[in-house]
């Protein structure tokens, strides 16, 4: 079963176009890359996949609930927030800069959610979210606060709080690009190691290297279109001039 | 003496704890009003704030004393003295707290609402379990600014002669002819000050272990 399915997204700001037309499904256990240049609505699509932007049309699946489709005026209409708040709990995003809340230790933040959104029992939600602190070598830190930490321990501490709420799908934004390379290592090895447990993952990112070893698919973005898309064999060897010219420049 | 003047700081301590404990809140409603997505709701509370902020409190004192017989014709008893100051106080006190939450809630990063949002967190909880926490952290400062000038603006009760503070001083200083009086006021306002600060920087103390 297709866990997402995104059907004509169709997303502009004002009178500039940033997404053209994107269709794009995504198999349970997958894990896709989203590569392309700077401004090529990679973010944009993903913010459109999570609904933190609206789209102007198009249509959103997951788990095959529909989330947004077409209305008859041509205007882009969402489901009930019923519905909606349903659907939310089918995905996690980990953001670029981690967005962690600096008032709450590392523990609260990742149990938080679940027993505020969830209802899960306190102490049910701290026994999950000290073993995912210990799964992403973070047992140390459950007291701690973000602001103690180092760049690629707090974007771990993301990723365990979504985590925490069990998502079907992971989408990550640029996970590593407010680190530095040896930072950026830590949280491609844990990104490395949720694939090798079949986590579903959309991952947008300028790690080719990376990339190319972990995904069963890459897709090239480039305004506002999904120009290439493959395995990474084949994207990596592709004829298309455009596409071999940004994987060129990435990997020297 | 001391026992008049003792009587007046009570009535002074009064004045200023019920107007934070009322005005505080009041002033959160009022800076969402001021930020609110309906555009009569934001036009009413700017205009209130601009009011508020931009008469003496003295005047706004005086109308919401004197207002209920002039506008309306209803007898003013000597029991709504202390009513009127209060409601005053807290009136122009919403105002100014209105506009250091509004401050302090529109320097949040929006990253803190999308990760509240991803993560399923209801309006309500995103605002009072993220949001409201860290704001009052970022406006203690300002915050500690108005509390201080409170305390000193509790004398402006004199005008409507509620018995506070400086207002027994200046009939003890009248009626004996002696600057003691006004001594024992500076003092105890300046104690009272040095106490609000005490405190305020204790809290900011507390808040410290984030950024």
């Amino acid at each position: 079963m297709n866990l997402l399915e995104i059907k004509n997204l169709k997303k502009s700001y004002g009178g500039l176009t940033v997404i053209e037309d994107i269709s794009l499904s995504v198999a349970e256990g997958e894990v896709v890359s989203i590569i392309g240049p700077s401004g090529s609505g990679k973010s944009t699509l993903l913010r459109c996949a999570t609904m933190l932007e609206k789209m102007n049309g198009g249509e959103l699946t997951y788990l095959s609930e529909k989330a947004a489709w077409n209305g008859s005026d041509g205007k882009c209409v969402y489901a009930p927030s019923k519905d909606l708040k349903r659907i939310h709990g089918y995905y996690g995003l980990v953001f670029q800069n981690f967005n962690l809340f600096p008032h709450f230790s590392v523990l609260k933040n990742v149990m938080d959610a679940p027993v505020s959104v969830q209802g899960i029992p306190k102490a049910e939600a701290e026994k999950t979210a000290r073993q995912l602190l210990a799964r992403l070598g973070l047992a140390d830190k459950a007291d701690a606060y973000p602001c103690q930490l180092s760049g690629g321990q707090q974007q771990r501490v993301s990723i365990a709080r979504a985590l925490a709420l069990n998502p079907k799908i992971l989408f990550f934004d640029e996970p590593t690009s407010a680190l530095d390379p040896e930072l950026t290592v830590e949280v491609l090895k844990v990104i490395r190691s949720l694939a090798e447990q079949k986590m579903t993952m959309i991952i947008v990112t300028h790690e080719m290297q990376f990339a190319k070893e972990l995904s069963d698919r890459i897709i090239f973005m480039e305004e506002g279109r999904i120009q290439a898309q493959g395995t990474p064999d084949e994207l990596f060897s592709t004829e298309n001039a455009r596409v071999r010219e940004f994987i060129g420049k990435l990997t020297n | 003496m001391l026992q008049q003047l003792g009587a007046g700081m009570v009535v002074s301590a009064e004045i200023f704890f019920l107007t934070l404990i009322l005005s505080l809140p009041l002033g959160l409603v009022l800076s969402f009003g001021r930020m609110s997505k309906n555009r009569l709701i934001r036009a009413v509370s700017k205009v209130y704030i601009s009011v508020m902020r931009g008469t003496p409190l003295m005047l706004q004192l005086m109308v919401v004393y004197f207002g209920p017989f002039y506008l309306f014709g209803i007898k003013i008893t000597s029991s709504y003295r202390f009513v009127a100051v209060i409601i005053g106080f807290v009136l122009n006190y919403a105002a100014y707290f209105a506009e250091i939450y509004r401050g302090g809630i529109e320097s949040m990063a929006i990253g803190q609402y999308e990760a509240a949002k991803i993560l399923g967190y209801s309006k309500v909880q995103t605002f009072f379990k993220i949001i409201f926490p860290q704001v009052v952290k970022r406006i203690l400062p300002p915050v500690t600014n108005e509390v201080i000038t409170l305390v000193k603006d509790t004398s402006l009760a004199f005008v409507i002669a509620v018995s506070e503070m400086f207002t027994s001083a200046k009939a003890i200083a009248a009626a004996q002819t002696t600057m003691v009086p006004f001594v024992i006021a500076g003092i105890f306002y300046y104690v009272f000050n040095l106490l609000v600060a005490f405190v305020m920087e204790k809290l900011e103390k507390k808040l410290d272990y984030y950024r």
